[in-house]
């Protein structure tokens, strides 16, 4: 419905909108908000939204729809006055100790605090002390830093279908916590951390492990190797004021090196070992018909999300490791008797958008003799902090290029940072054709693009190919309710867990608009087409690898195989 | 806990509501009449097969008072606390049965599984007041010495039984 309404005196035009709060932001007013997020349900819970009609009436504009000739203020005393109660009587039950917070400097309710002046809480607290969870090698969560807005609880459950948080208990013992508050470890956390990435405050943070890069960056003794996955590179640069999207791989590198890295790789090189090793499994299982279709393995949460809910798929997981741990066995197995010679210790760190990465580097079956491939995972928001720590000044730094020979990817394997990237890869390694109309027509045969399902049809050899890909485990969870039901068939499929795939990974800056990841993908697709090599098979360090290292310890790039070798 | 759980009663449950996302709070009523308390396997159970997240149902069991996650004892007794009987002095015959069976605010069933003393607010006997009921059987009209004299035969005849 379309019509006017009239905010503040000025007139405001609308027409999707579907609530005032959206009106009145795109009338450039930033109405202050704990429990609204546009791709999650409303749940009105917060009351700082309140805005007060003409007949001094007030509600919540998240949840109240426009209306032709609605006069609406956003900031009378009345509304004033509201707001710093609501921000009082969140406060007084709040453990404030800001200045020690994993949130410090990027949490909603201290900014709005201090936008408020809320300068003296009248209200003691009404509950004690609970624990704090750190149980998750990915996440942390402090109960006692919870405003319970609800944000995370929609988040797990409406985007990615699990539900692992809920409200529990009443009045004043109400708490967000697991079923049978459980640690978040041992339930079915997929450890995607997008619940950190939407909740306002403290409560749910990305586990920091930055002191521990700087630990083995102090130390003589270890070769501390950087591996950069692909989606870092378009991101990184928002947390310097620059635009999203923009490509500051070369930025990446020289700040790596002011650190104190010795060598700095890139993940894409692993992910065209991916591709190699996917595009073989699945022409097999193809003619043999078996276990159709295949699913990709590059995501950790999603993995973690088929051996919780659906065991009877494993068999379809394709048995690929993910690139970030191809990338630590082959740096491992390549440095292992030249540590031993130079008494040396090869660290890998890798910069992921990912939280779920932590926990995949630390799973049992990533373990050589108790030594894992990864070592430590940051994130693409630590790595920001850790150059912000060091003092260096991102913007004015000259770029520098990736080191060789674990430093040359395709684009192929570039594009595996976003949605469709990881299908389209594969697609291009399996296609006979190999002229640039070949590509082109793979872009555009349904893999790219923001769509939580999308489906392509590929010809390869005579054969029609189903390709779907899905972001969002719960996009994931319909599709195969599908599949199970026997309405669909496909042949391969890939699955991301966050949505826009690892672009809009929880370890990225926080987005503040769905156009972020839009142009995060775009820069990727950018990467791809200024690469003089599109395709992973094309990719010389491959090539190398095959023949040398690799030729012998295939195992190396699988999840199972390494057992039987 | 100690309680052996078979899942066919849960699905015959289950299957009375048509697995109905709506009928949750009548099925996890029938699953405690059953075990007199709501088993944390059976609420995941129940949550699996209905569609709704362990998190969610175990909200709703935590948010009515009259759902147990605790496993309760053979015979559970409940002091009305309501206006009427705590004029008439409930609390003194709560204290006195606390006592009497070693419990507390926290601990409110015996070790041997045998009672579960709780506080209800208001049976809608006002009249009889004060009022407890041991496994909904009313007693009218309680003192604390009526009481304990109640858990004592209550006692004797279990042990006559073994
Ligand atoms: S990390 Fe992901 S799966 Fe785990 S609780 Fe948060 S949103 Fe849910
Ligand atoms: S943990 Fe964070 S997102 Fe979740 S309810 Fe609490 S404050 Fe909101
Ligand atoms: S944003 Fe409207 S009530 Fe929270």
């Amino acid at each position: 419905m379309a019509g006017t309404m009239i905010i503040d005196g000025q007139r405001v035009g609308f027409d999707k909108e579907k609530n005032i709060l959206d009106v009145i932001r795109k009338a450039g007013i930033d109405l202050p908000t704990f429990c609204y997020h546009s791709e999650l349900s409303i749940y009105g819970a917060c009351r700082m939204c309140m805005v007060e009609d003409e007949r001094g009436r007030t509600m919540a504009a998240c949840s109240t729809p426009p209306r032709d000739g609605m006069i609406v203020k956003t900031n009378t005393p009345k509304l004033q006055k509201y707001r710093r109660m609501v921000l009082e009587l969140i406060l007084s039950n709040h453990d404030r100790d800001c200045t020690v917070c994993e949130k410090n400097g990027r949490c909603k309710l201290q900014e709005l605090a201090a936008r408020f002046s809320i300068k003296n809480i009248r209200f003691g607290p009404l509950c004690k002390q609970l624990p704090v969870d750190e149980s998750s090698a990915s996440i942390v969560r402090n109960p006692n830093k919870c405003i319970m807005c609800g944000d995370c609880v929609r988040m797990c459950e409406e985007v990615q279908g699990i539900g692992v948080l809920g409200f529990a208990y009443r009045g004043s013992k109400i708490k967000v916590t697991t079923a049978f508050e459980r640690p978040i470890a041992e339930v079915e956390c997929v450890n995607c951390g997008q619940c950190a990435a939407v909740c306002p405050t403290g409560a749910l943070v990305v586990k920091n492990e930055t002191s521990k890069v700087w630990d083995v960056l102090n130390d003589k003794n270890k070769r501390v190797v950087a591996q950069i996955a692909p989606a870092v590179r378009v991101a990184l640069g928002e947390e310097f004021g620059l635009k999203p999207g923009e490509i500051v791989t070369g930025k990446i590198v020289a700040a790596l090196r002011k650190l104190g890295f010795d060598e700095i790789y890139d993940t894409g090189m692993a992910a065209d070992l991916t591709v190699m090793e996917e595009s073989r499994e699945f022409m097999g299982k193809l003619e043999k018909e078996e276990n159709l279709p295949l699913f990709t393995s590059c995501c950790p949460a999603w993995v973690k999300h088929v051996e919780d809910k659906y065991p009877q798929l494993l068999k379809n997981l394709s048995t690929c490791k993910s690139p970030q741990q191809i990338f630590g066995a082959l740096i491992k197995e390549h440095y292992k008797k030249i540590d031993e010679a130079q008494g040396k210790e090869t660290v890998v760190v890798s910069v992921m958008p990912c939280t779920a990465k932590k926990y995949e580097a630390a799973r049992p079956e990533y373990r050589n003799n108790g030594i894992p491939d990864v070592d430590v995972v940051i994130t693409t928001q630590e790595l920001a902090l850790m150059i912000k720590q060091a003092g260096i000044v991102f913007n004015e730094l000259e770029p520098e290029s990736l080191d060789m020979p674990f430093g040359l990817a395709s684009g192929a394997g570039l594009i595996f940072g976003v949605t469709g990237g990881v299908a389209e890869a594969v697609i291009r390694r399996c296609l006979k054709e190999k002229n640039p109309g070949a590509l082109k027509e793979i872009s555009f045969s349904g893999v790219r693009g923001m769509e939580g399902i999308k489906e392509a049809a590929i010809n390869i050899d005579g054969r029609e190919i189903k390709v779907a890909v899905v972001h969002g485990l719960g996009n994931a969870s319909k599709l195969i309710s599908s599949i199970l039901a026997g309405e669909k068939r496909y042949d391969f499929v890939e699955v991301m867990a966050c949505p826009g795939g690892c672009i809009g990974g929880a370890g990225q800056p926080i987005p503040q608009s769905s156009l972020v990841k839009m142009q995060r993908a775009k820069g990727l697709y950018d990467v791809d087409r200024s690469s003089q090599i599109k395709r992973s098979e094309e990719n010389p360090i491959i090539m190398a690898l095959y023949s040398g290292l690799l030729s012998e310890k295939r195992y190396l790039l699988h999840r199972y195989l390494h057992h039987q070798k | 806990m100690n309680t052996t759980i078979i899942y066919g009663k849960v699905d015959q449950i289950l299957n009375r509501y048509g697995n109905k996302k709506s009928a949750l709070i009548a099925v996890l009523q029938e699953v405690q009449k059953e075990y007199h308390y709501l088993p944390q396997e059976v609420l995941s159970y129940i949550g699996d097969k209905m569609g709704i997240s362990r998190a969610r149902i175990f909200g709703v069991a935590t948010f009515y008072e009259n759902f147990s996650l605790e496993p309760k004892g053979k015979y559970v007794i409940k002091i009305c606390d309501g206006t009427a009987c705590h004029v008439k002095k409930s609390i003194p015959i709560l204290n006195a049965l606390r006592k009497e069976l070693g419990l507390n605010e926290n601990k409110r069933t015996t070790d041997d599984m045998m009672f579960t003393v709780e506080t209800v607010s208001c049976l809608g006997a006002c009249g009889l007041a004060p009022v407890i009921t041991i496994n909904d059987k009313v007693y009218p009209k309680m003192t604390p010495e009526a009481a304990i004299r109640l858990v004592k035969e209550i006692r004797e005849a279990n042990r006559l039984e073994d």
